[in-house]
């Protein structure tokens, strides 16, 4: 890595991840019906981006290490989304004897 | 060559001795560790293939009980796939000739090569442990609830050894991907690699993407039996079609990681063996990447009757017909290179012919379970099992004996009875068909696959199996003999004994540690041919 960047960036990532967690950990307490998990999720993603973004050093990195770590994230999509069109796709037939 | 007296020396020369090797950073002699070992599994898989075909020689189930087969099929594939089919091409010829092709001394990262053979002993070694602790009797797929809940074998010891071994192939993956970007020789632009660095490449990617999946999910297995989480089981939450939405995310790419080496092979192969720049060169090498990345696409196909949405089954269905295109595109371009080439009939030329045949086989039948009315009929009958043999053993195993027999003079230094190979050759591709050629029929006809015993009338198509199986056993016994042989007989082999084109065919053979004296500068394209029958004059 060529360029190291501010201690204030990295206090402000750090800081921005506490008040995230604590976001998961408030929302946890909230019913929101279906959208639980995928807010949660949500807010995870956002936190795992800025470890990757600013800890990991990729946002100042060579573009080949972008496609890497981009085509990972990539593959966890295509991993959950194609699966999850088999689970909200199921009960489309409806579901015999109910 | 003169042998001058100061000339520095082989690879099997340089240091002798047990330590030298076994703690060797040399990437070819890791390919030969790793040749050697992956024999070893190769040999141990045929054994218990060989029980079940005597299991099946007879309607009856009166050789083992339906508990003991159970475990000869999961071992049997267990073994096959992970500890050989998966390292073998690219751990043997891959680990040799990636960094020679490239034009460099070695591997991006000699240590961690080295790490990952032992990575993979030691997973081997785990699993062989669960074979004499009592066997394992999932299947190679490890299905819940067969691996969870009504587990009773050594399931969870037998996974922790596929796990170990998936890192060594993951290590293997991401050195090939570091070594072809980073070492290339100078001039040898990514359109000018051999096309087995393409293949190489695309199957590290494969390895790096996918294998992580599989290890995550028999670690899952492992955590629902030890905590209770609930991710398979369904009494505390969880969904054991979920296992397999997991399991076939990293294997029907694995089955890739199985067949786009040999793919690559063949490539080299063809090329030589017709004379000819290989037909298409940019089609054959992006259609590597194609199948890499579509492949992680299909793995519903497994699943058409296993309760998942027929909405998702249409789907898988349809791009299952798409990934079938790049091989294709492959299959044809070898046959146009082949078109009008100047052949010449030498052993690798039969194994050449041998794979594209039964590979065409492997392929076309896939796109018959890949329909998903067919495939009600067809799964889990012994049309599958003929299926995935003809890719698996038809495609990669005559492919990597093919590559075997083509480098086999520049990795030793010796050569083998030409005759021999040619007639190996033959004795595989007819025992090979005779085994699985009936098994399309009798599954077709209804015979389901993995149980001990059948109805009378399917006994013929068996036997007929069985007796091939022993042909093709005899064809692979010959080969390890006289290459095993050859170790024993002086070097003979020239630098280039096939008139070859690529980098490795310009030093000696073997070669010396670090390959090259000189840093390698390249000036052509891959397969240039008809430029060296013009500089040479021969031909
Ligand atoms: C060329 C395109 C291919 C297509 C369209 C295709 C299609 C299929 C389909 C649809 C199945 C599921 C059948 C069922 O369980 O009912 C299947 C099974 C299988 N295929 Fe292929 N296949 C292709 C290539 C390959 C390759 C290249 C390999 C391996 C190198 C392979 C290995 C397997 C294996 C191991 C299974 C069975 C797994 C099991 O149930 O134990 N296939 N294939
Ligand atoms: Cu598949």
């Amino acid at each position: 890595m060529s360029h190291v960047s501010s201690k204030g960036l990295y206090y402000t990532i750090f800081i921005s991840l506490i008040i995230l967690t604590g976001v998961t950990v408030a929302i946890a307490r909230v019913d929101l019906g279906a959208w639980n998990t995928p807010i949660a999720l949500a807010v995870a993603a956002v936190k795992a981006t800025l470890v990757i973004l600013f800890f990991m050093g990729v946002r100042n990195n060579t573009p080949l290490t972008k496609v890497v770590a981009a085509s990972g994230f990539l593959w966890l999509i295509i991993l959950f989304g194609i699966t999850m069109g088999d689970y909200l796709t199921r009960s489309w037939l409806g579901i015999p004897g109910r | 060559m003169n042998h001058a007296v100061n000339e520095p020396r082989s690879y099997l020369d340089a240091p002798y001795g047990v330590a030298s090797w076994l703690l060797t950073k040399d990437h070819k002699r890791i390919a030969l560790l790793y040749l050697i070992s992956i024999t070893v599994f190769f040999l141990i898989g045929a054994l218990f293939a060989a029980g079940i075909r005597a299991e099946l020689m007879t309607p009856e189930g009166d050789l083992f009980t339906a508990d003991m087969y159970n475990k000869l099929f999961t071992l049997h594939g267990v073994v096959m796939v992970f500890f050989f089919l998966i390292p073998s091409i690219p751990a043997t010829l891959g680990n040799f000739l990636v960094p020679i092709m490239c034009g460099a001394k070695d591997l991006a990262f000699p240590k961690i090569n080295l790490l990952s053979w032992y990575l993979y002993l030691i997973g081997a070694t785990l699993t062989l442990g669960a074979v004499f602790m009592g066997g394992v009797d999932t299947g190679w797929t490890f299905y819940t609830p067969y691996s969870s809940m009504a587990s009773n074998t050594n399931v969870t010891l037998a996974a922790v050894g596929v796990f170990i071994a998936g890192f060594s192939s993951i290590l293997t993956g991401f050195n090939f991907v570091v070594t072809i970007h980073r070492m290339r020789a100078p001039g040898l632009t990514w359109f000018r690699m051999p096309l087995f660095l393409w293949a190489m490449y695309a199957t590290s990617l494969v390895m790096i993407l996918g294998t992580p999946v599989v290890a995550i999910t028999l670690l899952m297995v492992g955590a629902e039996a030890a905590l209770g989480f609930g991710i398979f089981d369904p009494r505390v939450g969880g969904d054991p079609v979920l296992f397999q939405h997991l399991f076939w995310f990293y294997s029907h790419p694995a089955v890739y990681i199985m067949i786009l080496p040999g793919m690559g092979v063949i490539s080299e192969l063809v090329a030589a063996v017709s004379r000819k720049q290989i037909f298409g060169y940019s089609f054959v090498a992006y259609s590597s990447l194609a199948i890499a990345i579509i492949g992680f696409l299909v793995w519903g196909h497994h699943m058409f009757v296993s309760s998942q949405s027929i909405y998702a089954g249409l789907v898988f269905s349809i791009i299952t017909m798409i990934v079938a295109v790049p091989s294709a595109v492959k299959t044809f371009n070898w046959t146009a290179t082949l078109y009008r080439g100047s052949i010449t009939w030498e052993s690798p030329t039969y194994w050449v012919i041998g794979f594209i045949g039964l590979f065409l086989v492997g392929g076309l039948t896939g796109l018959f379970l890949g329909a998903m009315g067919l495939d009600v009929h067809l799964h889990d009958t012994y049309f599958v099992v003929a299926h995935f043999h003809y890719i698996m053993v038809g495609g990669g195993v005559m492919a990597f004996l093919g590559g075997v027999h083509f480098w086999w003079p520049k990795m030793t230094g010796r050569t083998y009875p030409e005759t021999l190979g040619k007639i190996s050759a033959v004795l595989v591709f007819v025992g090979f068909n005779l085994t699985f050629l009936p098994q399309f029929v009798v599954g077709y006809l209804g015979m389901p696959r993995r149980y001990h015993a059948y109805p009378e009338e399917f006994q013929i198509l068996n036997v007929v199996s069985t007796g091939g199986a022993s042909v093709l056993g005899i064809g692979y016994l010959l080969i390890i003999g006289y290459l095993v042989a050859s170790m024993f007989k002086p070097r003979n082999a020239t630098a280039n004994p096939w008139g070859a084109t690529g980098l490795e065919w310009d030093i000696p053979s073997p070669p010396t540690t670090f390959n090259f004296e000189i840093d390698p500068v390249v000036t052509e394209d891959a397969y240039n041919y008809a430029g060296r029958a013009q500089k040479t004059g021969d031909n």
